[in-house]
C-alpha cells in the first residue's frame, strides 16, 4: 500500500515564471522524506506537484517526470483526479469540511468513488480512520457533530484520517504542524512516525527540528535569490543532512546561520 | 503619577465612538419605525374591508372569499418563477465563478447584472407582445400531449397570457439577483476547503457539491428570498402579461390573478370600501412575505451549527 516516487527533470511553472528548477529525486516507501528550506524556496510548491494539486493555480504547469511506482503521473491520458485518489494531502491548515460532522469528514473521500458501503462497513471504516489518526478515542462520542467544532490539532488530525481513509499510496503534508501548538505537533509527529509503517511520507517543514524528528531523509532546497528559481541543494539521510552535510548552503541552514 | 493615564481618555476617538454608536442605532430604530410605520398604516385601513359585511365586498361574498383565489394567483407566479429561476441561476453563477475563464465570467457578469437594470414594465411589454405570442404553441403542444395533468388542462391561452406566461417572465426578473448573489457567495468559498475536496480525488463538480454548494446554502436560501419577494410583490409585468379572471388550476389557460397586480389595475377607479379591500390585499401580501422570511431564517439557522461559521 505504499509506493516510490521518482522524480526526473522537473521544472514547475507559474505562467512563464520558473519556480522549481531541474528536480531529481527519488522517495522511498514506507519512509519520511521532508523537505526543508527556506521561505519561497519551492518546497511547498514541488509538493504539491506530487499529486498535481498545483495545477489548481490558473497557469501552472510542469516539464519532467514524477513516477509512482513507474508509472508517470504527466503521462498522457493520466486524469489529476485519480492521480491524486492515489496520493493523498494533508494542508498547513486544517480544512476538515465545516459543512459536515466528523464521520462524514472522514467518509468524503471515499463516498467519491461511488462505493455502496453498507453502515456497518462505513462505521468500522470510520473507526479504523480515526484510530490510525489517534483521534478516536477523543472523538467517538460526538461523530454526529461538526468537525469545526475540534481543536486545530484536532481538526488537523481529522483532515490525516480523511487522508487515510481512502487508502492512498501516498501522504503529502504541507507544513501540517504550522498553525498548530506544541502539544499537537508533538500528536501529529508521532502520528508520522506510525503512518510510514504502512505509507510514503512526505513532509515539508519550517522546523529543522521537525525534520530531524521526523523523517528518515531530508531534502534541502534553496534559491539564489527573489526572482529565481528553487532548487534541491542536496538530499541524503536525515542524519548526515544535519551532521555532516557536503554543501555548504545546507550547512548554513541546519546551523542556523540563516533562514 | 501614572497611574492617572489609565483613566484619562483621548477626547477625540471616544467622541467618534459615540457618533458612530449613536448613527447605526439611529439607522436600526429608523427601520424598525418604518415597517412599523407601513403595517400600521396597512391593518388601519384595512380594517373596514375586514369587518364589513360580506355583501359589501367585491364578489358578495365577503373578504376572505375575494382573497384567497389571488393568494393562491399569486403563489402559482412566484412559485413557478422560482423553479425556473433558481436552477438557472446557480448554474449560472457557478459557471462564472467556477467554470468560465476570467474574461468570459466578467463580462457575463456584467451582462447579469444589467438584466436588473431593465425596468419591470420592459419585462412587461416584452412578456405581452413577443414572449406570449411566441410560447403559445408551446402551451398548445402541452395542452394536447401533457392535457391530463390538471395544470396543463386545455384548451390552451390563443393569446399565450397565462399565468405561466407572467410566471416566466418573473424569472428572468428574479434571475439577475438570485445570480448576482449566489455569484459573490460562491466566489466566498474558502480555497482551503475546495482544495480539500479536489485533494480526496474529487472532480471539479463533486468539489462544488462537497465543498462550493454547502458552503453557500445559506447565501442560496438568502437569494432565493431575495428573489421570491420581488417575484410577490411585481406588479406592473404580471398586470401587462396576465390576462386575469377566476382562479384556474390549468397554468396555461388565461384565468389567475396576483395580488400586486390586482391592486395596480383596480385603485386608480377604487372608492369607498374598494380602497380599503385592495388595501388589505396589500396587507395580506405583507403578511406573505414576512412569513416566507421568517421560514428562510428558520432554515438558516437550522443548520447553524454545520455552516463553516464557526
Amino acid at each position: 500500500m505504499s509506493k516510490r516516487i521518482d522524480v526526473k527533470d522537473l521544472n514547475v511553472y507559474y505562467s512563464k515564471f520558473l519556480a522549481v528548477e531541474d528536480v531529481n529525486i527519488s522517495i522511498e516507501p514506507k519512509s519520511v522524506t521532508a523537505f526543508i528550506g527556506p521561505s519561497g524556496c519551492g518546497k511547498s510548491t514541488f509538493l504539491r506537484t506530487l499529486n498535481r494539486m498545483h495545477e489548481v493555480i490558473p497557469g501552472a504547469r510542469v516539464e519532467g517526470e514524477v513516477l509512482l511506482d513507474g508509472d508517470n503521473l504527466y503521462g498522457p491520458g493520466v486524469d489529476p483526479v485519480t492521480v491524486r485518489a492515489q496520493i493523498g494531502m494533508v494542508f498547513q491548515r486544517p480544512n476538515p469540511f465545516p459543512t459536515m460532522s466528523i464521520r462524514d469528514n472522514v467518509l468524503a473521500g471515499v463516498k467519491l468513488n461511488n462505493q455502496k458501503m453498507s453502515k456497518g462497513e462505513a462505521d468500522a471504516l470510520v473507526e479504523r480512520s480515526l484510530r490510525g489518526a489517534n483521534l478516536w478515542n477523543e472523538v467517538k462520542d460526538r461523530l454526529a457533530k461538526p468537525g469545526s467544532g475540534l481543536s486545530g490539532g484536532q481538526q488537523q488530525r481529522l483532515c490525516i484520517a480523511r487522508a487515510i481513509a481512502v487508502e492512498p499510496q501516498v501522504i503529502l503534508m504541507d507544513e501540517p504542524c504550522s498553525a498548530l501548538d506544541p502539544i499537537s505537533t508533538l500528536a501529529i509527529e508521532d502520528l508520522i512516525n506510525e503512518l510510514k509503517d504502512d505509507y510514503t511520507v512526505v513532509i515539508v517543514t519550517h522546523n529543522m527540528q521537525q525534520a530531524a524528528r521526523v523523517s528518515n531523509k531530508t531534502a534541502f532546497f534553496n534559491i539564489a535569490g527573489t526572482g529565481k528559481p528553487g532548487r534541491l541543494i542536496e538530499y541524503g539521510d536525515t542524519h548526515t543532512i544535519f551532521s555532516n552535510p557536503s554543501v555548504k548552503a545546507t550547512e548554513d541552514y541546519v546551523s542556523g546561520r540563516f533562514g | 503619577m501614572t497611574t492617572t493615564s489609565l483613566t484619562t481618555s483621548r477626547g477625540a476617538g471616544r467622541a467618534g465612538d459615540k457618533v458612530f454608536s449613536a448613527a447605526t442605532l439611529a439607522a436600526g430604530c429608523l427601520i424598525l419605525a418604518v415597517l412599523f410605520g407601513v403595517a400600521l398604516f396597512l391593518v388601519i385601513q384595512a380594517l373596514p374591508a375586514l369587518v364589513a359585511s360580506p355583501d359589501k365586498i367585491q364578489g358578495g361574498e365577503g373578504f376572505f372569499a375575494y382573497i384567497w383565489p389571488i393568494v393562491i394567483g399569486t403563489l402559482i407566479a412566484a412559485a413557478i418563477a422560482l423553479v425556473i429561476a433558481t436552477p438557472v441561476a446557480i448554474g449560472v453563477a457557478l459557471f462564472i465563478s467556477h467554470f468560465a475563464p476570467r474574461k468570459l465570467a466578467s463580462g457575463l457578469g456584467y451582462v447579469i447584472d444589467l438584466l436588473a437594470a431593465i425596468p419591470s414594465v420592459v419585462y412587461g411589454a416584452w412578456g405581452a407582445a413577443f414572449l406570449a405570442k411566441e410560447i403559445s404553441p408551446a402551451y398548445n403542444w402541452l395542452a394536447s400531449n401533457l392535457g391530463w395533468l390538471p395544470i396543463f388542462q386545455g384548451p390552451a391561452s390563443a393569446t399565450g397570457k397565462t399565468i405561466l406566461t407572467a410566471g416566466i417572465v418573473l424569472s428572468v426578473m428574479i434571475l439577475p439577483i438570485i445570480t448576482s448573489l449566489t455569484r459573490e457567495i460562491f466566489l466566498q468559498t474558502p480555497k482551503l476547503h475546495e482544495e480539500a475536496a479536489l485533494a480526496l480525488g474529487a472532480t471539479r463538480w463533486e468539489m462544488i457539491k462537497m465543498a462550493v454548494l454547502p458552503f453557500g446554502r445559506p447565501g442560496i436560501v438568502s437569494a432565493v428570498m431575495l428573489g421570491l419577494g420581488r417575484a410577490l410583490g411585481e406588479t406592473m409585468a404580471v398586470a401587462l402579461v396576465l390576462s386575469s379572471g377566476a382562479l384556474t388550476a390549468s397554468l396555461i389557460q388565461s384565468g389567475n390573478q396576483t395580488i400586486a397586480a390586482e391592486i395596480a389595475l383596480n385603485f386608480p377607479e377604487a372608492g369607498g370600501l374598494k380602497v380599503n379591500t385592495l388595501i388589505a390585499a396589500g396587507l395580506v401580501l405583507f403578511v406573505i412575505t414576512l412569513g416566507v422570511n421568517m421560514i428562510a431564517r428558520w432554515v438558516i439557522t437550522r443548520h447553524k451549527e454545520f455552516s463553516g461559521a464557526n
